[in-house]
């Protein structure tokens, strides 16, 4: 089942937690802001995108269908 | 392995056995938990929560789709009473026996409390749901005379939600300088200086004497004679981690369960979160780590510990941190000690938005931020390459 990421932007605080565990999704770059660089990252990355989902102390990044 | 039983129903116990599920493990996973409510996240009760702005239910760990996904089979609102190590056997407080293949140690760790008061009504720790929502309902009635005890995290949290709904609060540390044994003389005082900067009376040097009243709290006094009126004491001064249930279980305890450098405690034994110690490898030293990423890091490294028989990697994590006050953002990576090099690598302390890091024997140990999440994340990956202080300190100009 493909999927898509959604970042609440009011919650995210750019710890960049999400980019260490998936780098090929998630970037904090200079300007402190949360990049999200593939929103549909397919099945390869989903056990990074699972993990990162867990460990974003905010709770700000969700998985929507399609 | 055909069954697993976990100890402990909160963050650590919980991402273990979500691990288990994810890692194709089929068999039986019994989570005991002495908390009825089910699985929550406990940053926001000194948070969010506290502040009246979250309701509990926006803190439950898993919706009830995906709890009923982890097929558990639950014991909750039961201690685990004893345990017994060489047949994985947990005996429960009613008495029932549950014996498995493998075993998730994942009991945290519980508050502190002044000899004294505990009978006290207005007098709290603050580790669970029930705490926060009592806290929080003295806030609401109370015109508001706050006393908070200890300057650390949890304490300073407290003082800022409570500043923010406008309530006076007085907060009492022992140490000169709060948390110096963790940052610094330095960068202790700054985290002081934040606390004064939002019009918190602080009291360095002193500690509580007593705490005085009928029924309810009334006064706090303190050893240099001072008594403080209070309608409502906060008391922070620390966790001890819940190995009582695991005493004469044959594992070694000293405070907290000693495993070794993979999280295994015993054969089909293995320990996660607050609770659990074990020598990281990266820092050369035995820890135990109370911070919320090391309980989901760790309970994903037991869990797999558990499933993978020998062939697994040592865990050794660059233990991270994050503390919410006021509308400063305060992190912590590594680990960093009163003695360590400290170096301001952006922004400074006036402007209370910066990043220090902190060296040891040559090596970049540690990385404080105010406000500064992204350079705290890259020091951290440099403290896990094992680069030395001079490469951090070379970075660090390479950004300036
Ligand atoms: C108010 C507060 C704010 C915090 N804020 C932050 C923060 O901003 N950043 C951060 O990094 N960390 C923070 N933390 C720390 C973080 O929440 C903990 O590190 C984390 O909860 C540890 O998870 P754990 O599962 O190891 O232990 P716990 O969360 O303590 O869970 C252990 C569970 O086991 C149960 N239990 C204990 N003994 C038994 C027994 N004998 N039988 C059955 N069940 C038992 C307990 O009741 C509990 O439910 C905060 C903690 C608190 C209390
Ligand atoms: S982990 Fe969460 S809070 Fe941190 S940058 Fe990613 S989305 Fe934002």
């Amino acid at each position: 089942m493909s999927y898509r990421i959604v970042v609440d932007f009011d919650l995210c605080e750019s710890n960049a937690i999400c980019m260490q565990v998936a780098p090929e999704v998630f970037e904090v770059r200079d300007d402190d802001f949360l990049y999200i660089l593939d929103e549909t990252p397919g099945d390869d990355l989903r056990g990074k995108v699972d993990e990162a989902v867990q460990r974003c102390p905010k709770q700000a990044i969700s998985l929507a269908e399609g | 392995m055909k069954s697993v039983t976990v100890v402990g129903a909160s963050l650590a116990g919980m991402r273990a056995a979500e691990s288990l599920r994810r890692e194709g493990f089929d068999g039986t996973i019994t989570v005991v938990g002495d908390e009825t409510d089910a699985p929550y996240d406990r940053p926001p009760l000194s948070k969010q929560v506290l502040a009246g702005e979250w309701e509990p239910q926006r803190i439950a760990l898993y919706d009830d789709a995906a709890l009923a996904d982890l097929r558990l089979t639950w014991r909750l609102g039961t201690r685990a009473a004893g345990f017994e190590a060489d047949s994985r056997a947990v005996t429960l407080a009613d008495g029932e026996r549950l014996a498995a293949d493998g075993v998730v140690i994942a009991t945290g760790a519980r508050t502190r409390t002044l000899r004294g008061s505990e009978d006290l009504a207005g007098v709290y720790t603050l580790r669970t749901l029930a705490d926060s929502l009592a806290i929080r309902s003295e806030f609401e009635a109370t015109p508001g005379r706050v006393v908070v005890v200890g300057a650390g995290f949890i304490g300073a949290e407290v003082a800022a939600t409570a500043r923010g709904r406008g309530l006076d609060v007085t907060m009492v540390e022992m140490a000169e300088t709060p948390l110096e044994r963790v940052l610094g003389a330095l960068l202790g005082r700054v985290c002081a200086e934040v606390h004064v900067d939002h019009g918190v009376d602080l009291r360095l040097g002193v500690g509580v004497a007593a705490i005085g009243g009928g029924h309810r709290v009334e006064q706090v006094v303190l050893t240099d004679g001072t008594r403080l009126d209070a309608d409502v004491v906060i008391v922070g001064v620390g966790v001890i981690p819940n190995t009582d249930w695991l005493e004469g279980s044959g594992l070694q305890i000293d405070n907290g369960v000693v495993c070794d450098e993979t999280c295994l405690a015993a054969p089909g034994v293995v320990a996660a979160g607050d609770v659990a110690r074990w020598p990281n490898r990266l820092f050369g030293q035995s820890m135990r780590v109370e911070h919320w990423d090391n309980a989901i890091e760790q309970g994903m490294a037991a869990a797999r510990r558990l499933l993978a028989g020998d062939a697994v990697e040592p865990f050794t994590p660059v233990p991270w941190f994050w503390s919410d006050q006021y509308d400063r953002k305060i992190q912590l990576a590594g680990r960093s000690g009163p003695d360590d090099e400290v170096q301001i690598v952006t922004g400074s302390p006036a402007e209370r938005r910066f990043a220090a890091i902190y060296g040891r024997a040559g090596r970049i140990v540690a990385v404080l931020g105010f406000n500064r999440p992204r350079h705290v994340m890259q020091y951290r990956r440099l403290i896990a390459a094992g680069a030395s202080w001079d490469e951090a300190l070379e970075f660090a100009r390479s950004q300036a």
